[in-house]
């Protein structure tokens, strides 16, 4: 009796197909994830080689001088094109630098008010309000800032005699900054609050106040957090594409007035890739070489970032 | 004996006071910064919403028409709709003049005057306006507004409101037609549609595979360097450019399997390969949630593991994973760089009927039109956005209230 028992348990443990056909369909759906990192990465790396054949990496990578025309016709003077992409890495910086110029203090000084100040009933209605600035599509920011922004920054330029260009590098990264507050805010807010309640009962007990608690004892103890998170950010920042298309411009220009003019990388791939145009040529590829020095730079951004806010949350622990 | 000071007052300790004030300082600055974000957040919707409302409405204005005048142009609507226009305005003379006239009427008008009933005595139509009038009226004539017309357009619609001739209706085919180059006759219906089919496939294609995945890593895995790799892979697939996704589409989807270019089939297989991570973290964070004594109990009455998962710990997982899954929706239904990267930035004017036909986005068309020179087209651009920002809203909610109802405290 017992031992048939056992025996059918154990010929049902052993014709369970159906359970292992489950557990294949489910690694199989994890390794998607896998393949499409390889997509991306092949994808990339095939195309820019190619490109890479017609044009130097050198010249590419520290050329000053980009006008992607390709020739229309084979005989036609001056149609190879220039694909030196200094002044889009310039374009991305300088945007970057303005946003996370806006963004950092504005996203810290934030998180500090929700974390340190602030009742429990007003952080519940704010910070889910603040996110609403994470979840607006891109392209209501970008033409914000092309109807808008740019236009009143003009209006002020012209008032104080500064020639502001109506397409900006201050008008689309003053945007940016603002769609990437929530983004710090809430890292910040994260990483304050996981450092532990005894440092801040011992640095009030000595009788600082609170703001000098949160100046000498919580931000030096957050700072790496806070770190990783901006260049979370910065990645961010780097790969955003429609608030650029939209409000900084398409003409590469190598400048370090924010009040011109610039493009970026995101907005060149969009340009070379917009129209109907053959394959094979120089322009369409230079797209795929932008989009792999892009994915890396924001690879290494994001790797590092993560790295270091999740060490630094696990140090407390 | 009165005034000495208590020696941990105020006064006793030096810069007490200045601490005190600087304390004050530090705490209001994060109140502004806060205060900025959120009004930044007001100014840009009340921005959008004045800018857009107009979108919603049509200028029309009275035209009568004769049964004089319709019989001599019963062949041809066109020739009749000119007719009248020029009958509706006082003394129309020359070329130039009945140019200007014609342009006082909106396109597609003749197609009204075709559907009307045979006139057999005096009727009084409404028409809809031309883009130009139609900005001008609803701005109250303001001069801004009013320089694209000529002088004499302006007259006559000066004339007309002065009749009290002239109207704002609701523009119910701003929400039905199909984009066109006319300002008073494109919509959002086709990219309304477009933006349904393309997140139909992406919801079909990334939901199964995401849950699954997130099952997998939770519930099966082993603890190896495999799987960190895996879940640091994943985690870094959720950060990657939205454009890169964009080239992987048009490198894979459209040049080595030459799916259809700028269709909802291919834009929906680019945005769920940007969903899936989205979708993978949600569910994992809500797999995680459901205590392991659900776990231990279905095991120790001897179900499988598998059968432990689908009919135990799935279920009660289920409103997290649904959360996230609309969460990583309303990510994609915003998302424009990677369909303009899979082309589908065209013009199309037809409404889609299917996953293979051309068809373009809300956000798409928000970035179209924002690029048009007529100054018609700045109000329907915002007026999409309040569609997209809507359709988000009731997306989000959705979420919210699902997390709230369904989600059970342990």
């Amino acid at each position: 009796m017992n031992r048939s028992i056992s025996k059918k348990i154990l010929s049902r443990q052993k014709s369970n197909w159906k359970e292992e056909v489950i557990k294949l369909a489910l690694v199989a759906s994890s390794a998607i994830a896998i393949l499409v990192t390889a997509g991306i990465v092949f994808s990339l790396v095939f195309e820019a080689v190619r490109f890479f054949d017609q044009v130097h990496p050198l010249e590419f990578l520290f050329g000053t001088h980009w006008s992607p025309q390709t020739a229309l016709r084979a005989d036609q003077v001056g149609g190879s094109g220039a694909f030196g992409a200094v002044p889009l890495f310039a374009g991305t910086l300088m945007i970057s630098l303005i946003a996370l110029l806006i963004a950092c203090p504005l996203g810290i000084f934030s998180a500090i008010y929700l974390a340190e100040y602030a009742s429990a009933k007003s952080r519940n209605t704010i910070k889910p309000i603040l996110e609403v600035l994470a979840g607006v599509p891109t392209v209501v920011y970008g033409f914000f800032a092309a109807i808008v922004i740019g236009p009143f920054l003009r209006d002020i330029g012209n008032s104080i005699g500064l020639d502001v260009a109506s397409e900006s590098a201050i008008a689309a990264g003053l945007v940016m900054g603002v769609m990437i507050i929530p983004l710090i805010s809430s890292i910040s807010d994260d990483v304050i609050s996981s450092v532990p309640q005894s440092l801040r009962e011992g640095s009030l007990g000595l009788g600082a106040t609170k703001g000098e608690t949160v100046r000498k004892v919580l931000l030096p103890a957050a700072l790496p957090g806070i770190a990783g998170g901006i260049l979370l950010a910065a990645s961010r920042a780097v790969g955003e594409t429609m608030i650029v298309v939209m409000a900084a411009g398409l003409a590469a220009n190598l400048t370090a007035n924010p009040l011109e003019a610039v493009t970026t990388v995101t907005v060149q791939i969009v340009m070379l890739l917009t129209g109907d145009q053959e394959f094979d040529s120089a322009k369409t590829l230079a797209a795929f070489a932008l989009g792999l020095t892009l994915f890396v730079i924001t690879l290494i951004f994001n790797v590092l970032g993560n790295w270091i806010v999740n060490r630094y949350k696990e140090s407390y622990d | 004996m009165t005034d000495t000071i208590h020696p941990l007052s105020r006064g006793a300790l030096p810069g007490l006071t200045a601490r005190y004030r600087k304390e004050k300082v530090f705490k209001h600055i994060g109140l502004v910064a806060i205060l900025f974000s959120l009004s930044f957040l007001a100014i840009l919707i009340s921005g959008i919403v004045l800018k857009g409302y107009g979108a919603f409405l049509k200028t029309e204005v009275m035209i009568e028409i004769t049964p004089e005048l319709y019989d001599a142009n019963k062949g041809s609507s066109f020739t009749l709709l000119r007719k009248a226009t020029i009958a509706n305005l006082p003394a129309v003379e020359g070329r130039k003049e009945r140019r200007a006239a014609y342009g006082m009427i909106g396109e597609g008008s003749e197609e009204l005057l075709a559907e009307m009933p045979p006139v057999t005595s005096t009727v009084q139509i409404w028409l809809p306006t031309s883009d130009l009038v139609d900005v001008a009226y609803k701005h109250d004539l303001a001069p801004e507004f009013t320089d694209i017309l000529t002088d004499k357009q302006l007259v006559w619609l000066e004339g007309w409101i002065g009749e009290d001739r002239v109207r704002t209706r609701f523009n119910a085919g701003f929400l039905t037609n199909g984009d066109s180059r006319d300002p008073e006759r494109a919509g959002i219906g086709g990219s309304f549609i477009g933006s349904i089919f393309t997140l139909l496939v992406c919801l079909l294609l990334s939901f199964g595979v995401g849950v699954a995945a997130a099952i997998y890593l939770e519930e099966f895995a082993p603890k190896n360097k495999m799987t960190t790799f895996l879940e640091v892979n994943i985690n870094n697939l959720a950060t990657v450019p939205s454009i890169i996704f964009g080239l992987l589409g048009l490198a894979v989807f459209l040049n080595v399997f030459g799916l259809p270019r700028s269709s909802s089939l291919v834009g929906g297989m680019v945005l769920s390969l940007m969903t899936l991570p989205t979708i993978i973290i949600a569910s994992r964070v809500s797999l995680q949630a459901v205590p392991p004594s659900i776990r231990e109990a279905a095991l120790g009455v001897g179900a499988s593991r598998v059968q432990m998962v689908f009919h135990h710990v799935l279920p009660l997982a289920m409103p997290g994973v649904l959360t996230g899954a609309i969460l990583g929706m309303a990510r994609a239904l915003g998302e424009t760089a990677p369909l303009i990267m899979i082309g589908m930035v065209a013009f199309i004017a037809d409404v889609p009927g299917g996953f293979t036909e051309p068809a373009t986005v809300l956000p798409v068309q928000v970035f179209l039109w924002s690029d048009s020179p007529e100054r018609a087209f700045q109000e329907k651009t915002a007026g999409a956005i309040i569609v997209l920002l809507a359709f988000l809203l009731v997306m989000n909610l959705a979420a919210i209230i699902m997390r709230k109802k369904l989600e059970k405290k342990w």
